[in-house]
């Protein structure tokens, strides 16, 4: 919804809420279902509200459990029955600089303020322990704005005693929390409240009127904050940008004004300009965001803009250039089909209103920032939020690479006219075992991604993940495939219930980029090679439509199951009798199952 | 600006805050003739008003006022 998207209007959303909700709630979407719990040091009723609107937003519908005024310590250290009956999936710790207590004071000696920083920081530290020992899920937690007034004045960010010294360190120490634990994230309101001014952020009359710690005006901006980092863990962020050139990447029209002169590299203000946007754009490829263009241009005219030795993006940064006169929504829409990703998955990136409004207009869910001035895009595409960081693995960094070998796969296909000579001209090789330590973060990540290739479309945090690993009542493995283009990485999971000799499928899921290379046979292969081991007969599998998973359909019929029942929504059960001699489907992939 | 205008546009803020096209308030209106008005909303009600008419009030004023005439007459005051 537009109103939701950044640049909001913060006003509106505060005063037409409840309509803005009832909107949301029409459109009818699927939504994931997260209980969140809110634990605030001071008032949360509107930053709950107004995160409600940017989740549904992003497809995500939260139920909530709000702590009691300034009880966010207690709820988890007493163990709130309530809360423990509510049984959050994500939890939120709303503090501010009002929650420290026992500031420094000037006659402190060194050791003293240590004590008080130590003090304050393991009062926190406990709580998330706690926390994450009751509750298993991922805890959000704000770190600490800085103080509103100053006492020594400059000194206060020197001197051991000042507050802003104080804060600063507490917020050094919390990111070192965040950095050495898994599932726990830092919601930087320190930066939050630099952006919309801390004047403004922590003017009092909020706190002494209302309890509230921050402005009433500013609770969109930290509600859009916290809402970009739980729709990123649930793998929501968008995962590509498709670039426009002219007046985008560069200044001026190549086609008209030469590859001479358009405005790129250092010679004058805006080629300058450009030339820091297009490093923007070069460091969040390094980040695991994929590249494209989408540009109404002679192909052959518009390469050359990116061949000038002053272009910071070179052609093989981008995983699919498509410059041509046909419509942007097409050329977007053909782009995510070559990729294997959904058009929604998109950030749209273009200079002119007409091509965003095309582009908006036409594919549902893809977001068209509001490229205006070429000096503030970096700013623009950089608040959005598309691309919040909460989890980062080697694969990221390595996922252009994976895109651009696929290219080159679909151009080794078209040499073989058999396919399965194709196939083993690959020389693929899977590794397909138990869910290992290394992986379990990439595995939760995947199971909340997936939306096309996956017959249940069941959500796993990387702690059930964990938890699946261990019980020992599942069998659980996942999929990595390499070959001679590239390694793809892990790019499927399966995992089964174990009932007596029954295998009760709960999960099945593949990336879309492995789609037609045997994978999914090699997994079924060892998924009934370990379930023989147990002792397992017959494999129970389970098809839940959406709207998106309508390719697997037919998939058990594909494993050679047989449909048992469908009901009226689509739901299908279908069941597999292991037989004695059982030959195995894949041909392909010579796998490691070890 | 005369009690009539402030009224016309005032209407249309209550309406939005508590979501009821319905609302039509008073010099004697509270929070009680109101079913959603309570604290929580309370706050709500006052950003949006002090955002209709690029007023603010001060912790002082919030305190002293006891109906929707009051307010009214704060808002009077402060665009003179």
């Amino acid at each position: 919804m537009k109103e939701l998207e950044y640049p909001f209007d913060a006003d509106y959303i505060n005063s037409k809420r409840k309509a803005i909700k009832r909107q949301l709630l029409e459109t009818g979407k699927n939504y994931i279902d997260v209980k969140i719990a809110i634990l605030g040091g001071s008032t949360t009723s509107n930053i709950k509200n107004v995160l409600e609107l940017f989740l549904l937003n992003y497809g995500i519908k939260p139920s909530f459990y709000e702590s009691e005024y300034n009880m966010y310590y207690e709820d988890i250290m007493f163990d709130n029955e309530e809360l423990k009956e509510f049984a959050p999936e994500l939890i939120y710790i709303h503090t501010s600089n009002r929650n420290i207590i026992d500031w420094p004071v000037m006659t402190d000696s060194a050791e003293q303020v240590d004590a008080k920083l130590k003090n304050v920081y393991s009062r926190f530290g406990g709580l998330w322990e706690k926390a994450a020992q009751v509750y298993h899920c991922p805890i959000i937690q704000n770190n600490f704005e800085l103080p509103y007034y100053r006492l020594m004045g400059n000194k206060d960010a020197a001197d051991i005693h000042g507050r802003v010294y104080f804060v600063n360190e507490l917020n050094r120490m919390f990111g070192e929390y965040a950095r050495n634990h898994e599932n726990f994230y830092i919601h930087d309101i320190q930066y939050e409240s630099a952006l919309y001014g801390l004047e403004k952020w922590s003017d009092p009359f909020y706190w002494h009127m209302y309890k509230y710690a921050m402005c009433v005006p500013a609770i969109p901006y930290t509600a859009f904050g916290v809402a970009n980092i739980i729709k990123s863990i649930y793998g929501k962020n968008k995962k590509i940008l498709a670039l426009d050139m002219d007046n985008t990447l560069w200044g001026g029209v190549i086609g008209d004004d030469g590859v001479d002169n358009i405005e790129i590299g250092q010679e004058t203000s805006l080629s300058q300009t450009y030339s820091e946007f297009q490093k923007y754009i070069k460091d969040r490829k390094q980040l695991g965001v994929l590249l494209s263009v989408i540009s109404k241009n002679e192909r052959d005219i518009a390469i050359e803009g990116l061949r000038r030795p002053d272009s910071v993006l070179k052609e093989d940064d981008f995983v699919e250039i498509c410059a041509n006169w046909d419509p942007k929504d097409i050329n977007l829409k053909n782009i995510a089909s070559h990729i294997n990703l959904l058009p929604e998955s998109f950030v749209f990136v273009d200079d002119n209103p007409a091509e965003r409004a095309i582009v908006s207009g036409n594919i549902p869910g893809v977001a068209v920032p509001e490229m205006t001035e070429p000096e503030h895009y970096i700013s623009t595409l950089d608040r959005g939020g598309y691309f919040e960081v909460t989890h980062f693995s080697a694969d990221d960094i390595k996922r252009n690479e994976m895109y651009q070998a696929n290219a080159q796969r679909l151009q080794a296909e078209a040499s073989f006219a058999d396919y399965g000579d194709y196939l083993k001209s690959l020389e693929m090789k899977g590794e397909i075992t138990a869910f290992k330590p290394v992986y379990m973060s990439r595995i939760a990540q995947l199971t909340n991604k997936s939306n096309q290739f996956n017959l249940t479309t069941k959500r796993y945090s990387q702690t059930e993940i964990e938890e699946v690993a261990a019980d020992g009542q599942h069998i659980a493995i996942y999929g990595k495939l390499e070959d001679k283009f590239g390694d793809n990485g892990v790019v499927s999971v399966v995992i089964g219930k174990i009932d007596g000799e029954v295998l009760n499928m709960e999960l099945w899921i593949m990336s879309c980029r492995v789609l037609k290379r045997d994978m999914e046979f090699a997994m079924m292969d060892e998924l009934v090679r370990r379930a023989k081991l147990s002792g397992i007969k017959t494999i129970m599998g389970y098809y839940y439509p959406t709207a998106k998973n309508a390719m697997v359909k037919d998939f058990y019929a594909l494993q050679g199951f047989e449909l048992v029942s469908e009901d009226e929504s689509g739901n299908r059960t279908w069941r597999f009798d292991i037989p004695e001699v059982y030959e195995n489907k894949n041909k392909a992939i010579d796998v490691d199952n070890q | 600006m005369n009690r009539d205008e402030i009224y016309s546009i005032l209407n249309g803020v209550f309406q939005d805050v508590f979501d009821d096209e319905s609302i039509e308030v008073n010099d004697a209106t509270t929070s009680a003739d109101i079913e959603d008005w309570d604290s929580l909303e309370h706050i709500n009600l006052i950003v949006a008003v002090e955002k209709a008419f690029g007023v603010k009030f001060n912790v002082g004023e919030i305190h002293n006022m006891n109906n929707v005439g009051d307010m009214v007459n704060l808002i009077i005051a402060k665009k003179g």
